[in-house]
This record gives C-alpha cells, structure tokens and sequence, in this order.
C-alpha cells in the first residue's frame, strides 16, 4: 500500500494537470470511479440594439462526471427575438414599400429613413458534449446539437481528440465538426437577384401551408415554404495548449471551415437606383456564392497576477469572399476578496468588406454575379466595453456582464450615387448587453 | 493583403504559443495556479456561448474558439 500513494498522489496531480487542458471544471479527477455533482449554470441574457433587434435569451449549462470518468455536459437554449432589421435597401427620397416574394405581405418605410424589415422568431436549441479518457494520455470530446426556427433547423455532430505531451506541458488538439442547415424563408425562398417588381410565381394548388405556432408573424402563403433551401458545413480543428509557467497558460487554434449549399440571406435586399439621380427605381434580391471557405487563426493567453487574472486574446479571420478581421478580446479579472471579482471588459473587431457587398445596383448596368447590401459583410469596425461582477451567493456563484457595443461603418462613401450623398448608408448600431448568472452545484 | 498578413501573423503566434517549450518544465506540484478555474482558457462556458452568438449574428466572421456547436438563421 506504501508502495502505492506516491502513484496516487502522482496520479491526481496529473489528473489535475490534465484537466487543466481539458475543460472548465479543473478539479474533476476523471475515471476515478466516483460520480460527481452536477455543476449547473443558468444564464440570461438581454441583449438590446436601439430602434432594432431585442433578445431574451434564457440559458442552462450542466455538467457530471459519471462513475466512468466521463463528463457528460448538456446545454438548452431559448432565444426569443423581435424587433427589426436593415433589408438591405437604401434611404430615397419618397416612401418604400416591400413585398414579400409569395405577395402575402408587405411593409412601408418612410422617405429618408433606412428600410428596416420586422422580426420576430423564437429559438430552441439544445446540445450534448461526451468528454472521455481513451488513454493516459488521450481524451476524445463528442458533441452533439440541434437548432430550431420557425424559419431554421441546423443539425451538427462534433469530434475532438486531444492528447498531452511534454509531460503534460503541451496539448495537441483535432477535431471535426459537421453541421447541417436548412432555410425555409417565410414567405417563400426568393429567386437570387430578380426584381421584387416581378410577379411572385402562382403557387401550385396542392401547396400546403406550414403552420408553425411559435411564428406569430403574418401567415404566409406557403408556396414555397416546402422547398426548403440546405447549407452545409465542414469544420476542422487543429491547436496547441502550452503551459508556458506557473502563472501563464497559452493556446493557438487553426480552424478551417468548408460551407456550401444556399448562403444568400432570404431576407435580403438590394436598391436599384438611377445611375446618376440614385433614386430608387426597384430592388433585387441578393444573391451570395454557394461555397465558402472561412479560416482562423486564434490565439489566448491568460496570466496570473497573485490573485488577480489577465485573459489576452486575439483572432485573425479571411476567407474566399475577400473578408479579413481582426480581433483583439482583453478581460482583467480583479479579486477584492471573499470571492468577489469585477472583471473588466474590452473587444475590438475590424472586417473588410466582402468583395460582393455594394449599397445598391445601378439601372442598366449588367448584372454582377454576386451582390449584397447586407452591412454585416460591408467593410466596419466594433468596440464593446463591459464590466462583470461575481460574488458568492446562497451557496452559489451570482454574476452581472453589463456591456455596450458601438458599431460603425462608412456612413457616406465614395461611391454614394446622387442623393444616397444625403443619407447615412451605414447607421450605427449601439446595442446594450446584459448577462445574469447563477451558479450552483447538487 | 491576405497572403501579405498571413505568415507574420501565423509564425508570430506560434512562436508565443511554443516559447513554453524553452521556459522549462513546469512540475505538477507547481501547477496549482494553473488549476484553478479562472485560469481555464474558457472560464465561464455560457459567456462564451453568448458572445459567440451575439457577434456571430452581427459580424461576418465566425468560430476560432472551437468547432461545431450548431448554427443559427440569424446570419
């Protein structure tokens, strides 16, 4: 028995070690034969833009150790939103009305205002992540999700192997991710850059509508709503975790997505204008590439100051549409005793723009093979500030995020035709961000 | 500008990310710090889960963190 506490002793420091690599609750030594509480976390989110889109997102988080030494971890999420959201259409200088490809709805926009479409939709998603041990030094993590929209359904199955080296100082990680999505537009998928001005086709006469509850805007014809469009997705990951000291702990990932199938957003309009007035004489519909190759390249770091903690984190996006980001993320965790931390906040993005994205299209001019309005593939920049709170509470952990993010674009660029001069063709988008938490094991 | 980026970039954060292997070894017993919960690189898993929701509906970029994790229609 002597004989064999310094193997145990060994052994729990390296399972310590381990999963310092491995997943957020560092303390769980796995296979080990005991089962664990669940740790569960609940979470939600009130998420705000002004004049545009709100969310209420409620979260729950849990996760066991199982008497194999498994983590089972299991997530559900309701995200409610409403409110409205650019079309893709630019200001003019009279009212704008649009309509809905099947003709069953439409929507007015007063002169010199940024056409704004409703929304309003309600999201379930659910997720399961198996974490296990294949071998001393091997664990493999199996995820699982769906997704659900009135409009929406995403299906996905993730892998991830990862093994220590360098006595346990560095971790390899590989993983491979599928997902599966398919888009039934409300109102019917849109032929990509027609007219709106063209008549909607005549929907078959055996066409059955779609009736889904938790869509509580107008009722569409449902020409269309039975073909649905599909979208796929292939993800790789590659990265290393390197303990660098006592007090620093590092991580470089390489992801590679594939996506193909139908990445136009239904939704999505574009302005027609006068090549020399830039009044609005019609609009078309967008109308994306049908493969997207996207990689990243993410790097963090986080060091120990005596209690306190820095969380440094950068990220460098390009992929094959012609868009390149950068992100920097810095997090200062402040102890002020007692379990009390406030937690500092700062992000900043900047992309470029899309090769396809333009404001509008020109009258008469041939057509482009692709084009969007959609701001978010426009060239801009975005810098949230925000500050967490953390205490112990009732025998859990309580936690407050209040963060503000600004948005901005080119409001009048270069290529602005006539009167779009006048107007803002990228509005700022402030939006205010609220996380409550709670935390508790049983 | 892509290519031009990339290999700094790349080498840049691979060499902070490796410069560990020349600090030396780390022993387990000195790695209690490391332990604790705030030093995991995701420390709050459903903060994680949301930023990368909100930003991924706002922003064109996506993912970098990890893989998989399911879409959404909101982009």
């Amino acid at each position: 028995m002597q004989l064999n506490r310094p193997q145990s002793i060994r052994a729990a420091l390296a399972a310590a070690t381990c999963s310092v690599l491995a997943h957020p609750l560092p303390l769980q030594a796995q296979g080990n034969g005991e089962e664990r509480a669940w740790d569960v976390r609940g979470g939600l989110l009130f998420y705000q833009e002004t004049d545009r889109i709100q969310i209420v997102e409620p979260v729950i988080n849990a996760s066991k150790t199982l008497q194999d030494g498994t983590l089972l971890t299991l997530r559900g999420v309701a995200d409610t939103i409403t409110g409205a959201s650019p079309n893709g259409a630019t200001p003019t200088a009279v009212a704008q009305t649009f309509t809905s490809p099947s003709g069953g709805s439409s929507y007015t926009t007063p002169a010199g205002e940024t056409p704004l479409r409703d929304v309003k939709d309600l999201r379930l998603s659910l997720s399961a992540e198996w974490e296990r041990e294949l071998s001393r030094m091997v664990r493999n993590t199996l995820g699982a999700g769906i997704s659900h929209e009135s409009d929406f359904l995403s299906l996905s199955l993730s892998d991830t192997l990862k093994r220590d080296f360098n006595n346990r100082q560095t971790t390899l990680a590989a993983g491979l991710a599928l997902t599966l999505d398919t888009i039934s537009a409300e109102g019917g998928t849109p032929t990509e850059l027609q007219l709106l001005s063209t008549p909607a086709a005549v929907p078959p006469p055996d066409a059955e509508e779609e009736d889904e509850e938790e869509d509580e805007e107008e009722d569409e014809d449902g020409d269309d709503d039975d073909d649905g469009k599909s979208k796929n997705s292939v993800e790789l990951l590659l990265g290393v975790t390197q303990i660098l000291s006592r007090h620093t702990l590092t991580q470089l990932n390489y992801t590679l997505s594939v996506g193909s199938g139908y990445l136009t957003d239904p939704y999505k309009i574009l302005s027609v204008v006068d090549g020399v007035t830039g009044e609005t004489l019609d609009y078309r519909y967008e109308k994306r590439p049908d493969s997207r190759t996207s990689q990243n390249l993410n790097w963090r770091l986080n060091h120990q100051f005596n209690e306190d903690v820095l969380y440094l984190g950068y990220r460098f996006f390009w992929d094959d549409w012609g868009l390149t980001s950068h992100t920097m993320d810095v997090k200062y965790r402040s102890e002020l005793g007692n379990g009390l931390y406030l937690q500092p906040h700062l992000r900043l993005y900047q992309q470029s723009g899309a090769d396809f994205f333009r404001h509008s299209l020109v009258e008469g001019e041939p057509l482009p093979a692709y084009a969007s309005a959609d701001l978010r593939l426009g060239e801009m920049r975005s810098t949230t500030l925000g500050i967490k709170l953390g205490m112990p509470l009732g025998g859990g952990e309580f936690s407050l995020r209040l963060e503000q993010m600004r948005q901005e674009g080119e409001s009048h660029p270069s290529d602005a035709i006539g009167i779009q001069q006048h107007y803002d063709l990228y509005p700022t988008l402030n939006a205010s961000i609220i996380q409550l938490g709670y935390r508790f094991t049983f | 500008m892509k290519t031009r980026l990339l290999l700094p970039v790349t080498l840049g954060l691979l060499a902070l990310t490796l410069t560990g292997c020349s600090l030396g070894e780390v022993k387990p017993w000195d790695r209690d710090l490391l332990a604790q919960e705030k030093m995991q690189l995701v420390v709050d898993p459903l903060e994680s889960y949301l930023d990368e929701h909100i930003y991924f509906s706002k922003e064109a970029s996506f993912g970098g963190q990890g893989i998989g994790g399911g879409g959404c229609g909101c982009n």
